[in-house]
């Protein structure tokens, strides 16, 4: 079956085909004739954000709370470079978004014309991989390509640049099922030998440790069953990147925490000691690693990872499985299994008492105050009042988003959305009005700082407009709250442009928008002010007002191993006595 | 509470890793990588060295199947062998990248590289330089009264030889192709139809 139509048509037809309900996106110039076909249809609703950068953090956040990619649509030139740090974004993070740029007619392309940008050209490092359409006929086929790379293998961001008069001009319409996408196709089945060693570093492990990460989310709700599956008959403990927190529960009796830089104690200590580390769909981040040469030294390191270029990167794997982690995991549970389910246990019964007295320190314990709401007493509270509701966490970038990671738990994966590889101030507003759209009954909550929250504020119009209840919960210290924690650490105290002066009054500034503001200074209020905040059907700005020197701990400080954490002001105040140098 | 003692201009400043950990020996190897001849396709392959901080010592690019859309490029380059295996892992997973061959690895294989040499130059000295010529069987593409536009093909340690020699004698203009790489036997490493 053919049919004509335009490449306008043609770009709203595909991403019925696909399957997309929704997108994200701002109209311009060079995207009218698209706006105009989306004008005349009912299928996909159209989010309008107030930025394009807005449009790809939504788009990632809609993409990560459904496992279904996101689709953005913008303009040429200025509409591409505003998308640009939110592509960058899914591409550290392996998300997969599909962007539609508009742009200048072919014709015109090299002439520097009104809003034109080198697109697929600024895009190149920062997809998985991009298209510049010059052919109606081709615009079809290319669309579903996008769609297949995207969310196959590793996924990631991809972008299709289109002409406008590529969308004007006449072609024929190719079916999803019509177009090539066989040449790219990953590796999915690991290698059974590989697996088999695996099986039988499992058999020998005296103290195992399983590292897990946004891998094993991307893999699908199936790789996340199957991990607790091991994990729990196993009886070999767990702990997760910032990314992949939910794929084992909270509440699972393997759980020790996230790890890294500011992991737990327990979880980093098992990390170095370890003797068999078994990395899934995890990628060695220097956030996690600390010191590269003392990176739990005696172990032996099995790494699973769909993506050949994560294994042995930085740190060697001694077995190496490429392929997806759903299937290797299925592959490694049915070997393990038919070898007779053996551990040694005793050995891992001495090592689980040897993290229970890491607990026993219980590093993420703070200095309380009844007078001043300490911002871990508030992201604590936050996660008693919803916890067992059906509730989504998105985060901005700093301290908060550390906070968020250690005192709230994630039982199912999909649940929290935070920028981990490239760290984007920003993310978490338009995250959060992604995931309400996607889950519209839900609560959703971005947990934000006061500086982060400023980078995308605008999407407050479009959290009214249509009426999104997403919850800004905002840990107001006045501060960029971890550039003070390494000036103060690290730089001798300077602190340099790391206040904020001139922060808005955050309750009116949601009144101005048409929202609710709350403001809570006093812990004694606090539960019912999230209580009002949960309550309101509508979005909210919650200006949670915090200790403003406030440090995120345990620490792993600069170039230090795993076993050299900081565990607070404590520990911190021995080593301290910073001399006069240092201070001037 | 202050700070912990961190003298200035320390590493002990950043958790990045600031020692440079490319200690180990460097490697030099040959690769050929069969891409679809599509746009930005060269941009892609070179964006990817240059990001990431590897280095290209030699790059050459030419469609070799035309019905398949199919070009061979072949790259030369250097760094240690963990930088060489995750070269070779970057550029797999490129979509329009089909096939790389570490022919260094997969080897023995042989190297030519085509140069054109300008010496201008009369007299002993243009006697000389064609007698060299003769010798590296080079041969002359174009000459006049003062000049000689000479060939050579061969290994680039072979051009750079004859470069050397000809400097002297006149040398006022080199074109290189950089290196056309193959395995030895008759075994095909790369598939595109031709």
């Amino acid at each position: 079956m053919t049919r004509q139509m335009t490449g306008a048509q043609m770009v709203v037809q595909a991403l019925k085909d696909q399957g997309v309900d929704t997108i994200f996106g701002y109209p311009g110039g060079a995207v009218l004739p698209i706006y105009d076909e989306i004008f005349q249809q009912s299928d996909i609703r159209h989010i309008l954000v107030r930025h394009e950068q807005g449009a790809a953090h939504a788009a990632e956040g809609y993409a990560r709370s459904t496992g279904k990619p996101g689709v953005v649509l913008v303009t040429s030139g200025p509409g591409a470079t505003n998308a640009v740090t939110g592509i960058t974004d899914a591409l550290m993070d392996s998300i997969p978004i599909i962007v539609l740029t508009g742009q200048v007619p072919t014709f015109m392309i090299g002439t520097d014309g009104f809003q034109e940008a080198d697109t697929v050209g600024i895009t190149r490092p920062c997809t998985k991989h991009n298209w510049l359409v010059k052919d109606t006929e081709k615009l079809a086929e290319t669309i579903h390509q996008a769609f297949h790379v995207a969310t196959t293998g590793r996924p990631g961001p991809v972008l299709i640049d289109i002409p406008k008069d590529v969308q004007f001009a006449t072609g024929t319409y190719i079916p999803p099922k019509k177009a090539r996408t066989d040449h790219y196709a990953p590796r999915i089945k690991g290698d059974t030998q590989m697996i088999t060693a695996l099986a039988e570093a499992l058999e020998q492990a005296e103290r195992p440790i399983f590292y897990t990460g946004g891998g094993v989310i991307n893999s699908g709700a199936h790789a996340c069953q199957l991990l607790r599956e091991l994990v729990d008959a196993t009886g070999f403990p767990i702990t997760s990147t910032l990314m992949g927190l939910g794929a084992y529960p909270a509440s699972g009796k393997g759980w020790l925490g996230m790890l890294g830089m500011h992991g737990t104690y327990e979880a980093n200590m098992a990390m170095h000691d370890c003797d068999l580390m078994i990395a899934i769909g995890a990628r060695f981040d220097d956030r996690i690693t600390g010191r590269i040469d003392d990176f739990a030294p005696g172990s032996k390191k099995a790494h699973i990872d769909i993506d050949a270029s994560s294994i042995n990167k930085v740190v060697h794997a001694d077995i190496p499985i490429l392929g997806d982690v759903g299937h290797v995991l299925e592959d490694l549970l049915k070997i393990w299994k038919s070898r007779g389910r053996k551990t040694k246990s005793a050995a891992v019964r001495k090592w689980w008492q040897q993290i229970e007295e890491w607990k026993a320190i219980d590093c993420l314990a703070y200095r309380n105050s009844d007078k001043i709401i300490k911002p871990q007493y508030a992201v604590q509270r936050l996660e008693a009042l919803t916890s067992g509701m059906d509730r989504y966490i998105t985060t901005e970038v700093g301290q908060h988003q550390m906070w968020a990671a250690q005192f709230m738990g994630f039982e199912e994966p999909h649940r929290l959305m935070t920028s981990g590889g490239l760290g984007t101030m920003g993310y978490g507003f338009p995250a959060s009005i992604g995931v309400q759209i996607a889950h519209p009954k839900a609560l959703v909550i971005n947990v934000a700082g006061d500086a982060s929250f400023l980078m995308n504020m605008q999407e407050m119009g479009t959290a009214v407009q249509f009426n999104l209840p997403v919850k800004q919960f905002i840990l107001n210290n006045e501060r960029l709250g971890m550039v003070r924690q390494w000036q103060q650490l690290l730089h001798g105290e300077r602190y340099s442009h790391s206040w904020s002066e001139s922060l808005p009054d955050f309750v009116k500034l949601a009144e101005a928008f048409g929202a609710r503001g709350i403001r809570c200074q006093d812990p004694a209020d606090l539960d019912d002010a999230i209580r009002e905040m949960i309550a309101h059907d509508g979005p909210v700005i919650f200006d949670c007002v915090v200790e403003k020197h406030e440090n995120c701990f345990p620490m792993i400080p600069s170039g230090k191993p795993h076993n050299e954490m900081l565990l607070g002001d404590a520990s911190t105040e021995g080593a301290i006595q910073s001399d006069g140098a240092v201070l001037v | 509470m202050c700070a912990l003692k961190i003298k200035k201009g320390s590493s002990s400043h950043s958790a990045y890793q600031l020692r440079n950990p490319m200690g180990d020996a460097i490697e030099t190897h040959t690769l050929a990588v069969i891409v679809d001849n599509e746009p930005g396709v060269l941009a892609r392959v070179i964006g990817l060295f240059s990001g990431r901080g590897y280095n290209i010592e030699s790059l050459t690019v030419a469609e070799v199947d035309h019905l398949g859309h199919q070009s061979r490029i072949t790259i030369v380059t250097t760094g240690t062998p963990q930088v060489i295996e995750q070269i070779k892992a970057q550029l797999n997973r490129m979509v329009p990248v089909h096939e790389v061959h570490d022919l260094t690895v997969e080897g023995p294989s042989v190297e030519r590289e085509l140069a054109l040499i300008k010496v201008a130059s009369t007299g002993d000295k243009r006697v000389e330089a064609l007698r060299l010529a003769d010798i590296f069987r080079a041969s002359v593409m174009d000459t006049t009264l003062e000049s000689f536009v000479f060939e050579i093909t061969g290994t680039p340690e072979k051009i750079d030889a004859f470069v050397d020699l000809m400097r002297p004698l006149g040398l006022v203009e080199l074109a290189r192709t950089g290196v056309a790489a193959m395995l030895r036997g008759k075994r095909a490493e790369a598939s595109a139809q031709l």
